[in-house]
C-alpha cells in the first residue's frame, strides 16, 4: 500500500499501469482521479492552493487505506493527494485499487475517496475572478461518507 | 503545564497565527475550545458548529480528555480530494 503526499505533479496512466505490474493475480483495476475544475459555485476558478495539516494527513490516510483493506480482499491500494499550488486541468488526487474481483476494487476505491474527502486534513483555497476564496465542506461528502458506516 | 494548539486554513487565517502554547490544564477539548472563545473577537470563530479538531494528529471529538503536552489542532471542515 502506498500513500503519498507531493507538490509535483503526476501522470494518472502510468500510476494505474503501476497497479497490475509485476501482479498477475490482478483481474481488476479500479482508479479514481480528481482535477480542478475552471468553474465552482458560480465563478471562474483561476488556481487553487491546497493546505495540509503536515504529520497528521500521512496518518489520516493511512487509517483509511487500512481500514480499506480490513474491509475488502485487496492486492493493491494507492493513494496520491497533491498540495501547494494547482492549476484548472490538473489532478489534484488519485485513487487506484487492484483486486482479484471488480466489486471489491470499486467498493474500496468509492470508500477511500469518500472517507479522504470527509476525514484527511486537506483545504482547498480557489483563486477566483472575485479574489481568493476557501471552499466550504459539502453535506453531500459526509452522507456519501456515512453509507459505508457499520450497523 | 500547556498543550500546543495549531489552527489550520479560514481559522489560521483569520486568527493571523497558526500555533501557539497554551499554558493551563483543560480536560477536555471543548474545555480548551471554550478558553481560547472567551478571548473574543477574532476568537469566536472557534465556535463555529461544524469546527473540526484533532488531538495528537488524529480526528477527535470535542469530549475528547487532554494530557499537558498533547497537541491539538481546530480547523474548518476538510475538502481534500
Amino acid at each position: 500500500m502506498a500513500i503519498r503526499v507531493q507538490t509535483a505533479a503526476f501522470d494518472p496512466g502510468a500510476e494505474v499501469n503501476v497497479l497490475h505490474a509485476a501482479n498477475v493475480g490482478v483481474g481488476a483495476v479500479v482508479s479514481f482521479v480528481g482535477y480542478v475544475r475552471d468553474f465552482n459555485e458560480g465563478r471562474e476558478v483561476a488556481g487553487m492552493f491546497l493546505e495540509h495539516y503536515p504529520g497528521m494527513t500521512e496518518k489520516a490516510l493511512a487509517k483509511i487505506t487500512v481500514e480499506a483493506e480490513l474491509r475488502w480482499p485487496l492486492l493493491k491500494l494507492e493513494v496520491l493527494h497533491r498540495i501547494g499550488a494547482l492549476e484548472p486541468g490538473e489532478p489534484i488526487v488519485f485513487v487506484g485499487v487492484a483486486s482479484a474481483h471488480r466489486q471489491a476494487a470499486f467498493d474500496a476505491c468509492a470508500f477511500v475517496m469518500d472517507y479522504l474527502k470527509t476525514r484527511a486534513p486537506f483545504w482547498k483555497k480557489e483563486t477566483t475572478s472575485d479574489g481568493p476564496r476557501w471552499v466550504e465542506g459539502r453535506d453531500s461528502d459526509h452522507a456519501a461518507a456515512g453509507r459505508w458506516d457499520k450497523n | 503545564m500547556s498543550v500546543q494548539v495549531l489552527y489550520f486554513a479560514r481559522f489560521r487565517e483569520t486568527l493571523g497565527l497558526d500555533s501557539e502554547a497554551v499554558e493551563g490544564v483543560y480536560p477536555t477539548v471543548r474545555a480548551l475550545r471554550e478558553f481560547l472563545v472567551l478571548r473574543g473577537g477574532v476568537w469566536q470563530v472557534l465556535a463555529e458548529r461544524n469546527l473540526m479538531c484533532a488531538r495528537n494528529e488524529e480526528l477527535c471529538q470535542l469530549d475528547e480528555p487532554l494530557a499537558p503536552g498533547d497537541e491539538v489542532a481546530f480547523f474548518p471542515p476538510v475538502t481534500g480530494g
